[in-house]
């Protein structure tokens, strides 16, 4: 791995920088900062919902857009782009090439992103990370909303460039002594969600276009004034983004694989599983799609179908857990931090996926549907095992991006005080759910179990705040003045390490 | 392949396809009953638009934000929206379903037990979607 922060350079040679790990540091800050961003709006929400009435946000536009702008910065301005980062890291050493295959349309595809993160945070848009129609149409104020629209067009054409950056990295750039059954799990769930990337994306981009013209006035696709089928936006949006949910959570268990046997001191159980699971995910993630939409008025047989599309990505992902605990299992733990934040994220993965065969079960789901409770689910996906999985692997690659330690102990601090925030916020969050509760709300009635469920979550949520400010300081101070690291063995585990880390491809 | 028997995997993954059998047949069978729609169920006309609700029972009354029903009766809901996406919710008895313009969708109830319960609206819809509230009184048939 290549020191970054070691041996200081101008900030100018890693802008305008089209080596891997240069661009992977770009991606990696820029990921972070959004983090934060979209993590300070989630406080202002918790905050609002804390008591019933309008707390510290005067309005309810003002929350409508907070939201929106929360979870499209996590999810296209944190997530995606720091697996990018990860990937653009690791990817081409675990494949043993000099670079990334095309590094002028990598560097091309990170620059997208800082200008579609400005529109859609200087236009704040309300309609939801969803933008369904006709709300999107002939509701929701612009000019904010056409700049979500725009903004989400550059994100999503910088995610294909990425996305064949890598697939052709890993099938064309690969070392020719290396078949494909030998690259290591991480580079198979960049490929495996890349190739995820490019079926999907192009749909919700023609959504978008077509719901650009109908905002304009000039179609009427989606505009049922017009002869549209606001349905059909629905089927384009979650046939991009329910594989979607895969692209982000692959990668994430991709690190979960290179975290998990490092600190066991064991070989992965399964490699064949894990890629068997990476594939079967990928396919079967086409399969569900429009169990986001059970209560538009689907017929009884398209339901079905879509619950059993559902239901058959259960065993891939049960694979994967099987394949971690089994890795585990009988091992030479040692509890670093990685690992705390790893093996947490496996914890929450399994809770998330329980909670979602409730919501895939179709009669349950009409008790569930767009209540807390898929607040609730989708974020133990999001924060309890993807961030998890991404912040446990920032705290792994750490030492070998600036040649410095982290401190141990804020590190486990933070852990533990997120995976209590994490509880604490979205278990209640199901529990509120089932009380009824819808989401998108900006003010709730006086309904006591309500207002009881709401102060836990808001409480976790401080929580994890507070955490985020300690990793903060933990992540800026020891880049500069942590103790210097030994990158043979950074956390004194000892042992082989599976795949060449003293790797250093030359900067160009 | 590494050198370790795998039938653990294997007997753990046929518990969980299994298992996942199971709960796809259960709801399956669940939702067959659910959406079985009784004889002689008395239809009301659900409108959303932003931000409230309104109804039309079969003899032409008309309420807004307030539904009154009669206990032990079955009601089948023609839910359908004026303006941009709603979901029409009481969630003490399970009902969910979006009113969307230029469609209708059914969705069908029989109140159990007399009393009030919320309805509201469940998909965001703009400004006060948190407040597109109403009331459902399930009262005792008038005789």
């Amino acid at each position: 791995m290549v020191v970054e922060l070691a041996k200081p350079r101008p900030i100018w040679q890693i802008m305008f920088s089209t080596h891997h790990t240069d661009v992977g540091l770009l991606y990696l800050i820029m990921s972070l900062a959004f983090l934060f961003m979209g993590g300070a709006l989630a406080l202002i929400i918790r905050a609002e919902l804390f008591l019933p009435g309008a707390q510290i946000i005067g309005d309810a536009m003002t929350f409508n857009r907070i939201f929106t702008v929360h979870g499209t910065t996590l999810i296209f301005l944190f997530i995606l782009p720091f697996a990018s980062a990860v990937g653009n890291y690791y990817v081409p050493i675990m494949v043993r090439y000099k670079d990334m295959a095309y590094p002028k349309l990598n560097a091309i595809a990170f620059w997208m992103i800082p200008p579609g993160g400005a529109l859609v945070w200087l236009g704040f848009a309300d309609f939801t990370w969803y933008a369904t129609p006709p709300y999107s149409i002939i509701s929701a104020p612009g000019p904010a909303a056409d700049m979500w629209i725009f903004g989400l067009k550059i994100l999503g054409i910088s995610s294909v460039l990425g996305a064949i950056n890598f697939v052709v990295t890993i099938l064309k750039c690969k070392h020719p002594d290396m078949s494909i059954g030998q690259v290591p799990l991480l580079a198979w769930s960049y490929l495996t969600s890349s190739l995820i990337i490019l079926v999907a994306i192009p749909t919700f981009a023609a959504a978008l276009l077509m719901l650009l013209t109908d905002r304009l006035g000039v179609s009427g696709f989606f505009n049922p004034a017009m002869g549209g089928d606001p349905i059909a936006y629905q089927h384009l949006f979650w046939f991009t983004f329910h594989p979607e949910v895969y692209v982000l959570v692959i990668p994430a268990i991709g690190m979960m694989y290179e975290i998990i046997p490092r600190f066991s001191r064991k070989p992965i159980y399964s490699y064949n599983s894990g890629i068997f699971a990476f594939v079967l995910l990928a396919i079967v993630g086409f399969s569900s799609w429009a169990h986001h939409m059970y209560a538009s008025g689907m017929s009884f047989t398209e339901k079905t179908v879509f619950m059993v599309g559902t239901l058959a990505a259960v065993p891939a992902s049960a694979m994967h857990v099987y394949n971690f605990i089994a890795t585990m299992w009988n091992g030479r733990i040692k509890f670093s931090t990685p690992m705390m934040w790893a093996v947490g994220g496996i914890a929450l993965f399994f809770s998330a996926g329980a909670g979602g065969v409730a919501n895939a079960a179709m009669p349950l789901d009409f008790s569930t549907h767009d209540s807390y409770w898929v607040v609730g689910h989708f974020h133990l996906f999001v924060m309890g095992t993807i961030a998890f999985g991404s912040i446990g692997f920032l705290y792994y690659m750490f030492p070998y991006v600036t040649g410095r330690m982290y401190n141990e102990t804020m590190g486990k601090v933070h852990f533990v005080m997120s995976f209590i925030g994490t509880v604490l916020v979205f278990f209640t969050q199901h529990i509120l759910g089932l009380y009824g509760m819808p989401r998108r709300v900006f003010d709730y009635p006086p309904i006591p179990e309500w207002i009881a469920m709401n102060q836990i979550a808001s409480v976790g949520a401080m929580i994890i705040g507070v955490s985020m400010v300690l990793f903060l300081i933990n992540m800026i101070y020891s880049s500069g003045k942590g103790k210097l690291a030994d990158t043979d063995d950074p956390f004194g585990v000892g042992g082989k390490y599976y795949y060449p880390f003293e790797a250093k491809n030359p900067h160009h | 392949m590494s050198g370790h028997s795998n039938w653990p995997e294997w007997i753990y993954i046929a518990v969980v396809i299994a298992l996942m059998c199971w709960v796809g047949a259960e709801a399956w069978n669940a939702e067959r009953l659910v959406e079985h729609v009784p004889e002689g169920a008395e239809i009301i006309k659900v409108t959303g638009q932003q931000w409230f609700w309104t109804f039309e029972h079969e003899d032409g009354t008309k309420e807004i934000g307030e539904l009154h029903v009669e206990v032990g009766k079955a009601y089948k809901f023609e839910i359908h929206s004026k303006d941009v996406n709603h979901s029409f919710n009481i969630h003490d008895y399970v009902v969910l379903m979006d009113a969307i313009p230029g469609r209708i969708n059914t969705v069908w109830f029989a109140p159990t037990d007399v009393g009030t319960h919320d309805i509201q609206c469940r998909e965001y819809c703009g400004l006060i979607h948190y407040n597109m509230r109403g009331t459902l009184y399930v009262e005792e048939p008038s005789t």
